[in-house]
């Protein structure tokens, strides 16, 4: 995507001897089809984990072959075959990748250039196997000496096994708990991908962190699992995700989140999410079964989860901030377009524990086609959580007869002094509305384009500068075909 | 310019003009007064291809082209122009957005580039001036939480930047204080000229004291039931729709 190439150039004047390198081939290394003990233990060899994250895969693997598959949530789906899945296979060779663009679906091309990316960045999007590539390995090398500079940790989650033992064991696991529900124990066990952050004490971070950065890991994995820790006074930026439409043959992921806000300290997440959403009649499509959760662990902690959620046939995801430390805050702004058959079970949950917290939930979800857009939040105060305040604000946006648009608002207050506001309005696009655009010489999908983006506006203005631009075209063509 | 022939329009399965003649040519000011339900707006959507407002019988042709044939949205890349009667608002759409992605649809219509954001920005603070329009009212969302005039004045800041060979203006002058008016009166006789038209629907002789018309039409039931000049309207202003021959309870 394009943002990733400006600060791919931004890095590449930072390091000055920006060089092409040739990709080597990787083996292609899988583990057997389905799920046992053996395959963590091959997993994590592969690795090259120590002991004790074996351990902690195994347990919870135990744990969860005695949970049950949740199905609470509004959504209607064939319940993945777990024993049917491959846990892990190295990243493609040469040989099985498109050779140029040509054999690329044309489709999919022809989103990229309406994103406006680069022909050089479609070939490493579809995964082209282009001779020269850009040398992510020497760029990522030297972006994490930038950062190493200023104290910051940016790596794998499983190098970070290795070389920073002592805060992963502290903290993995610590904010979403290995048996924290069904897909959190699948991918407590099974993880294969993923990042490490952690910003030292007083420190701001540089610049904005993205996966992009991450050695051999340009394909997401299916198991990701993100543990970020911001110490004392710190502040960072980190960007998931891509607009570019993303396919992946893996039909089930289940990625883990883990955020630790220590006193002072703010994390912004922003997640663009554009997995490949099924057919126009809803045949395939990418399962997304997520676990986000943030601890706000000191005094004034502040985290603030920005998410475009277009992609993916099924998405089940509620990013959650823990407000434990006195004045924290946590803020949740979140836009999900449905549209054909996808369906979205989304939304956050706000937990008031300590006094003087404050959080912030603005909730966008729009829907077309025949699909179901579900918001689900809870806000909940504890007893000794004084003085408390929450403004919930869920808008939805329907497009057509057919889709679906459900807010489900859980409120627990337990202590008198909270001031807990919530406001829900559903709208239509109307004919008038889009009358009024195509008068004035927008077609249709420019017009239904312009009036979402609108609607959507409070939230989109979250983002990163240049991922909002890009989100904004994303949000047009997620619902091209939708209207007339 | 403007050739209707025989309109009829159903709308909701009601017919609502019915067999409409309209002939205007290139610079020409045309009025249309009526009394309420005559189906003036009806044709003004009929012309500009709303959806729902369904030709059964009769043509419109624009500059030799069957308009019938053309979306709506090239209708309006055809150089024609609606100035609402109740302007739509765009909650989180900024005027300065909304009309730039108008101008550069048009543009794309026209097979022309898109205009660049400093030529905009000039283009369009020229024409505030010009309407004595508070720039602050640019940056705002379409019409959210607008005044009626203020509605107004902003559809006539839309013609100005999209630059129509034709316009249809919908009582634009409905809901305007008096120097408001004289100031959307002036924006519509700048968009006079030679090789463009427009057709002012209205209730109120005094728009047409500053806005002089060539021609004045009378619609009512669905039909144009009597032409004339200036004095028509004037004639109508004295002396009401009776005078003409209009019975106001059928209207
Ligand atoms: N959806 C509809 N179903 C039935 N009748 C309709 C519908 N829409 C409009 N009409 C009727 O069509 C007639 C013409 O309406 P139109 O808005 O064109 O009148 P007008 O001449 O512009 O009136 P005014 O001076 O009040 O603006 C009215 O009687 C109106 O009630
Ligand atoms: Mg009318």
């Amino acid at each position: 995507m394009a943002s990733t190439l400006e600060t791919r150039q931004a890095v590449e004047e930072v390091s000055g001897d920006y060089k092409y390198g040739f990709v080597t081939d990787i083996e292609m290394v899988k583990a057997p089809k389905g799920l046992s003990e053996d395959v963590i233990r091959f997993i994590s060899a592969k690795k090259e984990e120590p002991e004790w994250l074996l351990d902690w895969r195994l347990k919870a693997y135990q744990k969860w072959l005695k949970m049950e598959e949740p199905d609470w949530a509004l959504l209607d789906y064939v319940k993945p075959d777990f024993q049917d899945i491959y846990y892990y296979a190295a990243p493609k060779s040469a040989d099985d990748r498109p050779k140029s663009l040509d054999e690329v679906d044309p489709e999919l091309l022809r989103t990229y250039e309406k994103l406006g990316i680069s022909l050089q960045e479609q070939e490493v999007l579809s995964g082209v196997a282009v001779d020269i590539v850009f040398d992510s390995v020497s760029v990522a090398t030297t972006f994490r000496e930038t950062l190493k500079k200023k104290g910051v940790i940016f790596c794998s989650i499983s190098e970070a096994a290795r070389d920073y033992p002592e805060i992963m064991k502290k903290y993995l696991g610590s904010v979403v708990p290995m048996a924290d529900n069904f897909y959190a124990a699948l991918n407590s066990a099974v993880f294969t991908d993923g990042t490490f952050v952690y910003i030292p004490k007083g420190v701001r971070c540089p610049m904005e962190l993205s996966t992009y950065f991450r050695i051999n890991e340009a394909n997401t994995g299916q198991f990701e699992r993100t543990l970020i820790i911001a110490d004392d006074e710190s502040y960072v930026s980190y960007l998931e995700g891509c607009t570019a439409p993303m396919r992946d043959e893996n039909q089930l992921h289940a990625a883990v989140v883990e955020l630790v806000v220590l006193e002072n300290a703010e994390i912004k997440y922003s997640t663009v999410q554009n997995w490949y959403p099924g057919d126009k009649d809803g045949k395939g499509g990418i399962y997304n079964f997520v676990t986000k959760r943030a601890a706000c662990r000191g005094e004034n902690s502040k985290v603030s989860w920005t998410q475009v959620e277009t992609g993916s046939a099924v998405t089940w995801k509620y990013p959650s901030c823990i407000l434990q430390g006195d004045g924290s805050v946590g803020e949740f702004y979140s836009v999900a377009i449905t549209n054909n058959y996808q369906q979205a079970d989304t939304g956050t949950k706000m937990i008031h524990i300590g006094k003087n917290t404050s959080s912030t939930i603005i909730s966008k979800g729009i829907s077309a086609g025949k699909a179901q857009n579900v918001y689900r939040g809870l806000v909940k105060v504890l007893p000794n959580a004084e003085n408390t305040r929450n403004f919930t604000q869920c808008d939805s946006l329907l497009i057509g007869d057919e889709c679906g648009a459900h807010t489900v608002p859980y409120i627990e207050a337990k202590n008198p002094t909270a001031q807990l506001e919530h406001e829900a309005t559903t709208s239509k696009i109307s004919d008038e509305q889009l009358f009024y655009c195509l008068q004035r010489g927008l077609d249709v999908e420019d017009s239904v384009a312009l009036i979402v983006n609108g609607f959507c506006k409070e939230v989109m203005m979250q983002l990163p500068m240049e991922f909002a631009v890009e989100a904004q075209k994303l949000l047009g063509i997620s619902l091209e075909g939708s209207v007339g | 310019m403007l050739e209707i022939k025989n309109l009829h329009v159903d709308v909701d399965g009601k017919e609502i003009l019915k067999g409409l003649n309209l002939n205007i040519g290139p610079g020409e000011v045309h009025a249309i007064m009526g009394p309420n339900g005559a189906g003036k707006s009806t044709l003004a959507y009929a012309i500009c291809g709303k959806e729902g407002y369904e030709i059964t019988k009769g043509s419109v042709t624009f500059k030799g082209k069957d308009f019938l044939e053309l979306e709506a949205n090239e209708r309006a890349g055809e150089g024609v122009f609606l100035g609402f009667q109740y302007p739509v608002e765009i909650p989180g759409v900024s005027n300065v957005n909304f009309l730039r992605a108008a101008l550069n649809s048009i543009r794309k219509y026209r097979g022309e580039d898109e205009i660049a954001a400093v030529e905009f920005l000039k283009l369009i603070r020229a024409k505030a001036a010009e309407l004595k329009m508070d720039p602050e009212m640019l940056k705002r969302a379409v019409n959210v939480g607008f005044s009626g005039g203020e509605k107004k004045r902003n559809e006539m800041i839309q013609m100005a930047m999209l630059d129509p060979i034709f316009s249809v203006l919908d009582e634009t002058d409905s809901g305007l204080d008096i120097d408001a008016l004289r100031i959307v009166a002036d924006g519509i006789n700048r968009m006079r000229g030679d090789s463009r038209s427009i057709l002012v629907i209205t209730h109120y002789q005094r728009l047409l004291d500053y806005v002089v018309p060539d021609f004045v039409h009378v619609l009512s039931d669905g039909k144009i039931v009597k032409s004339g000049d200036k004095s028509l309207a004037i004639r109508l202003e004295k002396d009401g729709y009776a005078s003409v021959g209009i019975d106001e309870s059928a209207a």
